[in-house]
């Protein structure tokens, strides 16, 4: 008997001293008088680290007694997305403010992750200055607000006005069609060889870039999109064939980089920091945020940049109503739903979305504002010389279809990219293969044939 | 062999005791309780070890999820993980990628390497098995993300080689991009062969001289030698080894993460790619342990073939 008291002992020491292990977790979290601030800080993203640093000093300065601990995530984007999610699982780690995508606020809505913020917006003066589909972009699918937006962006053409005229081509430049743009891709190659044409982002290694920036800046300027009108998902559309076609010309026929450069993970950061102020690349289909790159606070300074430098929408496939076409993201700021100060925290978020703090921010990270005071506000407009143009396109952007199927949807289309891209498929093999890859990504039953 | 252990523990203990005095058979009671200081350590195993794998095993057979309404309510979903996986025809093509990794890397290259470097190294000059075992071993003591990015330059299109083979006047290929396996299994080589080497030169250093040079004096060259005698007395050593490099080769990652992320395409996602692209790309946690299961049974058959084809138990 003795023995086994003993062996007793021995074991609830053991589980005594395991539970030891997890104890300084639930020490350290939101109690009293701190509150959780995580965001990513990666690369040459330092903007969002200056803006919370600045943002809590404030909230320090007028809520005494409560901390803000900030939770820098060093990560790249998908791997910032993990480590959120692995915070939020367990309530001794989950975040009490988080910088948040738009297009996972759905998914992380649903898992349970965030607060429903409609009670406390009701009461929120400033909420009448954000645009519905401002606030629509931190819906979640129960209609709920989930997340207020900290400004958006959107997608054009960047182009490089020496090199267009070098090959006869008039600036400003103004494609009206696709066709138009391989035109002048084509003169640019014709006429200065050594300088890559166009850009088009395409294949996995670029990730969500090259669906976005790449592939949806096509599609959703076709008569198709990847959603019909009651949120299922298409397959078999023309649109999509045109979309994949368009790609393939850029690289089969020796448009764009070769598919080698444009498969290097690397390749955003060379095109921005590199190939454009080195006048190697003539025409990017990039996003609004690229001068943030050029500016003198930015991670490549380039002097000239404003002139040399022009900018246009990217048309739609045959110069169709609207004419042009853009794709919309964005991040907003959230309140976890495991937070144990949810006041301070809503309170935070209110400071660092008032309108000093996001003029402040727009104008550092290059964001669109969704805030209309801080749309107009003339300091807003005068800071770059690309923010009205890239602001005038809001009324054409698109958003993606952010369900939690989404990132797979997403992969789908890379892959059918980068097979049409390095020439082992034929547009319409490739859409076919998507079509299947859709269909188990989904369900059959959420797809509908065109 | 475990029925041979007690007879000859208590023949031991007879003789220590002296004839006439023999040990009365041990009362279970103590045997429970000398066991006892075993307990920590081996509640220390359950968790630590056995935990996790149980955990993981029991997570492919739910919906987890990173996000979504299934990251709420998780719940079990039986064979629906495995099945998905059999429908989708890049799974299998991950199944072979790894495997012909794995034979490419551990079995013929590093073992393979190993052994030769040891028998080398084993007739070498002092001098020269210094600097050859430094050379080796600096590869293998490398962090692995370091080793990766060091292979990712070596061979990038610009990289090391091209530029070497560029001297030459040949135009070297971009490795990562037409030839993705080939890039990764040689960087596996390349890292991995010192430990095998090591086994190797210790497992040789024991084979007794007086043996190889009555082989020698009945008339076997070199290759018989190696055939009929080193190699059947290292036999142990070398199905040890093979195992420890097929696990450790099995669960490489960071390598092929880093010099091609498993692309183009999926021309080099072996299953810890897939596994960590369903888990944290598209948030499926009971998918992504789900592929890691089969990882586990792609060891546990190579580990029966090394145990049934070495048979390191029989003397």
């Amino acid at each position: 008997m003795k023995r086994l008291a003993l062996a007793l002992a021995t074991g609830a020491a053991a589980a005594l001293v395991l539970a030891g292990c997890s104890a300084p977790g639930s020490v350290s979290s939101s109690s009293g008088g701190t509150i959780k601030i995580a965001y990513q800080k990666f690369g040459n993203f330092t903007q969002m680290d200056t803006q919370m640093k600045d943002v809590a000093k404030q909230f320090e300065a007028q809520n005494k007694g409560v901390k803000v601990q900030l939770v820098p995530i060093q990560a790249a984007e998908n791997d910032y997305y993990t480590k959120l999610a692995l915070m939020n699982k367990a309530a001794a780690t989950a975040p009490d403010v988080l910088y948040e995508d738009t297009f996972l606020i759905k998914a992380d809505a649903e898992a349970g992750y965030l607060e429903p913020l409609d009670s406390y917006v009701a009461k929120w003066s400033d909420w009448k200055q954000f645009p519905d589909n401002a606030r629509q972009a931190g819906q979640g699918d129960d209609g709920k607000i989930y997340g207020v937006s900290l400004g958006t962006d959107t997608r054009g053409l960047w182009y490089n006005k020496t090199l267009l005229q070098k090959a006869g081509i008039p600036v400003p430049w103004q494609p009206k069609t696709w066709a138009d743009v391989l035109d002048a891709a084509k003169k640019i190659k014709a006429a200065e060889p050594g300088v890559i044409p166009l850009n088009v982002y395409s294949g996995k290694p670029q990730g969500e870039a090259s669906t976005m920036q790449g592939f949806e800046m096509l599609l959703y300027g076709t008569a198709d999109q990847l959603t019909d009108s009651d949120g299922k998902w298409v397959s078999g559309s023309k649109g999509f064939t045109d979309a994949l076609q368009f790609v393939q010309t850029v690289y089969q026929d020796k448009l764009g980089p070769t598919p080698q450069q444009a498969l290097d993970v690397n390749v955003g950061t060379e095109i921005s920091g590199q190939w454009i102020p080195q006048g190697k690349l003539a025409i990017d289909l990039d996003g609004s945020w690229q001068s943030q790159n050029w500016i003198s606070s930015g991670a490549a300074p380039w002097k000239d940049w404003e002139t040399t430098m022009g900018w246009t929408a990217m048309p739609t496939q045959n110069g169709q109503a609207p004419g042009k076409v853009s794709m919309s993201g964005g991040w907003t700021l959230a309140l976890g739903s495991k937070s144990k100060n949810k006041e301070a925290a809503w309170n935070f978020i209110k400071l660092a979305l008032n309108k000093e703090n996001s003029l402040k921010f727009d104008i550092l990270d290059t964001q669109i504002p969704v805030r209309t005071d801080v749309a107009s506000d003339p300091k807003y407009t005068s800071s770059n010389p690309t923010n009205a143009f890239f602001s005038s396109l809001v009324p054409v952007t698109h958003f993606r279809p952010a369900t939690s199927d989404y990132p797979k949807v997403s992969n789908a289309i890379q892959v059918a990219m980068e097979s049409v891209m390095t020439g082992q498929q034929s547009p319409q093999q490739a859409a076919k293969a998507y079509d299947d890859a859709l269909k188990q990504a989904v369900g059959a039953k959420n797809v509908v044939t065109k | 062999m475990a029925t041979a252990l007690p007879t000859t523990a208590l023949q031991k203990s007879t003789r220590g005791r002296g004839p006439g005095n023999p040990r009365p058979r041990r009362h279970p009671l103590r045997t429970a309780g000398r066991t006892v200081p075993l307990l920590p350590a081996t509640i220390l195993l359950a968790v630590f070890l056995v935990g996790p794998v149980i955990a993981s095993f029991y997570g492919s057979f739910t919906n987890s999820a990173l996000t979504g309404a299934a990251a709420q309510q998780t719940h079990f979903v039986g064979f629906d993980n495995y099945a998905q996986l059999f429908r989708t025809p890049d799974f299998f093509k991950s199944v072979l990628l790894t495997v012909i990794f794995l034979i490419g890397s551990a079995v013929i290259g590093q073992n393979g390497l190993g052994l030769g470097l040891a028998l080398l190294m084993e007739r070498a000059s002092r001098v020269m098995r210094g600097v050859v075992g430094t050379f080796v071993v600096t590869s293998w003591v490398l962090p692995e993300i370091v080793a990766a990015f060091a292979a990712y330059a070596f061979f990038h299109s610009d990289g090391t080689l091209n530029e070497i083979l560029g001297l030459a006047g040949i135009p070297g290929p971009n490795w990562l991009y037409s030839l993705p396996m080939l890039a990764v299994i040689l960087a596996n080589i390349w890292r991995g062969t010192a430990f095998s080497m090591l086994v190797y030169s210790a497992a040789l250093s024991d084979v007794p001289d007086d043996v190889q040079e009555s082989a020698e004096m009945d008339g076997a060259g070199g290759g018989k030698r190696l055939v009929f005698i080193t190699l059947p007395l290292i036999r142990r050593s070398i199905s040890t080894n093979l195992m420890l490099t097929t696990l450790q080769t099995l669960s490489v990652f960071t390598l092929i993460f880093v010099m091609t992320g498993g692309g183009p395409g999926t021309d080099s996602s072996t299953l810890p790619i897939l596994a960590y692209q369903q888990a944290f790309k598209f948030s499926q946690l009971g998918l992504g342990t789900a592929i890691a299961t089969i990882l586990l049974v792609v060891g546990a058959v190579f580990s029966v073939i090394y145990l049934r084809a070495l048979k390191p138990e029989v003397d």
